[in-house]
């Protein structure tokens, strides 16, 4: 059915070959490998130490405390591929939790109280695909202004306050099912299920494309404007997810989000194998990532570290990463 | 001509993490002879170049300067022996003045250490005059000249050293026509005054031109090495492939069908004006222009890049208003872009992905890519269009130019197009991979594909089309079938327009 051309034998004929299992596990996962890698000698060294590190309440703590990070990560990873960056994802939560948590309070059934951070969080992030896409605005420069609006806006509106009373069947991060913690289920599934999706679909390619070379990209026939609004509008929905994992951990819902949230999901991702500059990693890069922190930070308690430590050593990690991510392309193009 | 060699390379060897770059090559230059150097893209030309001017230093081999045996340990050992190298990527600081480039690390100096500035103008100002180029200004910062000047500037520079060698590589590569001739003009004159210069460039005229030897590299391996009297081009092109090429051009007999696309008053700004043609099923039509003639421009307004204003488009009988170019490439038009690296491929991304990046879509069941047929489709393009490669996983930015391009070439292929535009498809190829290209085109158009061919190399236009359009300041200044196109016809058109669209 194609345009067939056979061109005689000329030189010795390339041996052109599919790549074997593990080259293309090392080129397709070399980053997830390290860091899965290092989570595992963690938990042996710490464990080690202190055989209280494997317990079950300390596990749950590790994964379960931060699979909302996690599951941000997924859709930051999303836009980082494509090329972009989100700064304003950690304001978003904040807004999104202080919604979940008012609907909740004020009595509506708890599946709106879930669904309606999904739905404002795609929404406001269509406004910021919009602009990147259409006005063409830098996306820091869209979301540093989506942080400010939202971070003040949130403010002014709770003054502050922490909303409380919320009623027990709404607090879905601290149930589980079929004996495992909920927060672990939501992370779990959908990283695999954004994995699959960005590797064996013709949308999850595209963003690769669009974030490698965009006008390449556009040259082939690749809407590149709708894309970039759709994979914001994903990683809204993403962050609506995160937050309902966040918004029923405690029994209380603080305006206040753990400061610098936007600054660890970047983290996650980038620490994860996602390139800054686009074009390349996993969703699966930026969970380990995630789970590579939640480990570290709890290890520095077991080890009698002061958790402070923690921060220094994720910039540690965030520059060996880049670099590295640098000398690769460099000895690649 | 048979002076003693002034610089003598023998037995040279070098190997860059096992892989050798080249095994045991000789190669000499006599004072006031043109020495070309030819071989394809990764025939070891710069390495062996790079060992000249101690950029490099040989694995085994010996150097010798005027019969005496040296080692460089770095470019400014080469340099004092009288050995300098003028790089395809000019080298030199855009914000300094052309006078400050010449003599950067070599000033003149007045008593106290002071650079002598008035001396650094004076000097700058003779090099250029014995180059022929007194309108260039020794006060002019390098960033207002152009290529053709910057490389002026860079002869000076290593004139300024003394040299005895010069070495260029590929340094007509990018000039326009005119520049290369004074360029040609250059290389004349330091012939005469002595200068031995190593010549490397793909361009076969030029070297019929100038060289006096021509010395051949194939796979990091030496061929020969003849005086250009002994050779002709079918001979040196079939040295550096390793093969004979029956034909440079093999325009291949198809069979012209019906009309497939008719553009009516097509425009788009200045550089699109009123354009009319037709192009047939099995047809290869030829666009020839100069640079800025608006040749590359209809290209894009027909692919939807830069959308028409005004005109019609008739694809198969059917007026279509092409808005996009994934509308193009739905209606069955392919783009294959004139800089490939900025708009053909993603270049970290795996040979197959770029393979099937047009075609993505009917790729996929449901939301998901059939990942057994895509590699499969990979990797027959990549035996149909030979494409030397390790595997189908390696990322295309780390193939050869003539191999990326067959790369973007089978992207689209896979789209099955009607009509295939292809802006400029051989530039930065090398021979081999040009005739390979170029047959490719041949068996497309015998499966009935209509090619539109944009190019400005003459002789590939006139050799492959069936038709020639030329273009002038956005306009058509003719249309000329193949029988009727010569150089001189096409030349004229391509110039015409020119005085009275002051654009």
């Amino acid at each position: 059915m194609s345009a067939i051309v056979d061109l005689p034998p000329t030189r010795p004929a390339s041996a052109a070959q599919r790549p074997g299992f593990f080259q293309r596990l090392f080129a397709d996962y070399g980053q997830e490998l390290v860091v899965l890698a290092a989570i595992v000698a963690l938990f042996v060294v710490v464990t080690m130490v202190n055989p209280r590190f494997i317990s079950a309440n300390n596990l749950t703590t590790i994964f379960s405390g931060n699979a909302y990070i996690a599951v941000a990560a997924i859709g930051m990873a999303m836009v980082i591929i494509t090329g972009h960056i989100d700064v304003s994802v950690g304001a978003l939560i904040g807004v999104l939790a202080t919604i979940s948590g008012t609907l909740a309070v004020a009595g509506y059934p708890v599946w709106i109280a879930w669904l309606a951070p999904v739905l404002v969080g795609m929404a406001v992030n269509a406004c910021i695909g919009i602009l990147v896409a259409y006005a063409r605005i830098p996306s820091i420069v869209v979301t540093l202004g989506a942080l400010s609006i939202m971070r003040g806006g949130l403010i002014s509106v709770t003054g502050g306050t922490w909303i409380t009373n919320l009623p027990p069947d709404f607090l879905i991060a601290q149930k589980s099912v079929f004996g495992l913690p909920v927060p672990l289920v939501f992370m779990v599934v959908l990283t695999v299920a954004a994995a699959l999706w960005m590797r064996y679909s013709a949308f999850g390619r595209s963003l690769y494309a669009i974030g490698g070379n965009a006008e390449a990209a556009l040259a082939t026939g690749i809407p590149v404007e709708r894309r970039t609004v759709a994979v914001f509008i994903i990683h809204g929905a993403f962050a609506g997810l995160a937050t309902i994992l966040f918004a029923t951990q405690l029994q209380v819902i603080q305006s206040t989000v753990p400061p610098n949230l936007e600054l660890t999901v970047i983290t996650a991702a980038v620490i994860g194998g996602v390139s800054i500059l686009g074009g390349s990693g996993t969703v699966i890069g930026s969970t380990l990532a995630t789970i590579l922190f939640a480990t570290i930070g709890s290890a520095l308690i077991f080890v009698n570290v002061s958790a402070y430590w923690l921060r220094a050593v994720i910039g540690l990690l965030i520059l060996a990463t880049v670099l590295a991510d640098m000398l690769r392309r460099r000895g690649r193009i | 001509m048979t002076a003693a060699p002034y610089v003598s390379l023998t037995g040279m060897s070098k190997s860059f993490v096992g892989v050798k770059a080249l095994k045991d090559v000789s190669f000499d230059v006599r004072p006031g002879e043109v020495h070309a150097l030819l071989g394809e893209n990764g025939a070891g030309k710069s390495t062996l170049i790079k060992m000249m001017s101690g950029l490099y230093s040989p694995d085994a081999g010996t150097i010798t300067v005027d019969g005496r045996e040296v080692r460089f340990a770095s470019t400014r050992d080469a340099s004092a022996a009288g050995i300098a190298t003028v790089y395809q990527e000019l080298l030199l600081f855009p914000e300094l003045t052309v006078a400050e480039n010449v003599f950067l690390g070599n000033y003149p100096r007045r008593p106290g250490g002071w650079i002598d500035w008035s001396e650094v103008r004076t000097r700058t100002r003779a090099l250029l005059d014995q180059l022929d180029t007194f309108d260039l200004d020794v006060d002019a910062k390098v960033l207002t000249l152009s290529v053709a000047q910057r490389q002026r500037v860079e002869i000076a520079k290593a004139l300024s050293k003394n040299a005895r060698i010069l070495i260029m590589d590929e340094p007509t590569a990018s000039l326009v026509e005119a520049d290369v001739q004074r360029l040609m003009a250059v290389v004349r004159q330091l012939r005469e005054r002595g200068v031995g210069i190593v010549y490397v460039s793909h361009r076969m005229p030029e070297i019929f031109a100038l060289a006096d030897r021509v010395t051949v590299l194939r796979d990091g391996g030496y061929v020969a090495t003849r005086d250009i009297g002994e050779v002709d081009e079918a001979a040196l092109v079939s040295m550096m492939v390793g093969r004979p090429i029956d034909s440079l051009f093999p325009k291949a007999d198809a069979k012209i069908g019906d009309t497939v696309l008719e553009v009516k008053n097509l425009n788009h700004g200045r550089h699109v004006q009123d354009i009319s043609f037709s192009l047939r099923r099995g047809e290869i039509l030829g666009v020839a222009g100069l640079v800025g003639s608006g040749r590359t421009e209809l290209a894009l307004t027909l692919f939807g890049m830069t959308p028409a204003t005004s005109g019609e488009i008739v694809l198969e009988g059917r007026t279509v208003a092409i808005t996009s170019p994934r509308q193009a490439r739905d209606l069955g038009i392919a783009y294959v872009p004139e800089d490939r690296g900025q708009q053909g491929l993603v270049k970290q991304m795996a040979i197959r992905k770029n393979v099937s990046m047009a075609s993505i879509e009917r790729l996929s069941a449901g939301i998901f890519i059939k990942a057994g047929e895509e590699a499969q489709r990979a990797l027959d393009a990549v035996k149909r269009l030979s494409v030397r490669c390790r595997n189908i996983g390696q990322p295309v930015g780390e193939l050869s130019g003539g191999n990326q391009q067959k790369v973007v070439i089978a992207k689209w292929l896979e789209t099955n197009p009607k009509v295939l535009i292809l802006d400029e498809p051989t530039r930065g190829v090398d021979v081999g991979a040009k005739a390979e290209i170029h047959t490719i085109m041949g068996e497309l158009v015998k499966q009935g594909v209509a090619i539109l061919m944009i190019s400005s190399e003459l002789p590939e236009v006139l050799g492959m089309s069936d038709r020639v359009l030329v273009i002038s300041g956005g306009r058509l200044t003719g249309e000329i079938d193949r029988a009727d196109a010569t150089p001189e016809r096409v030349g004229m058109a391509m110039t015409a327009h020119q005085s009275g669209e002051a654009a």
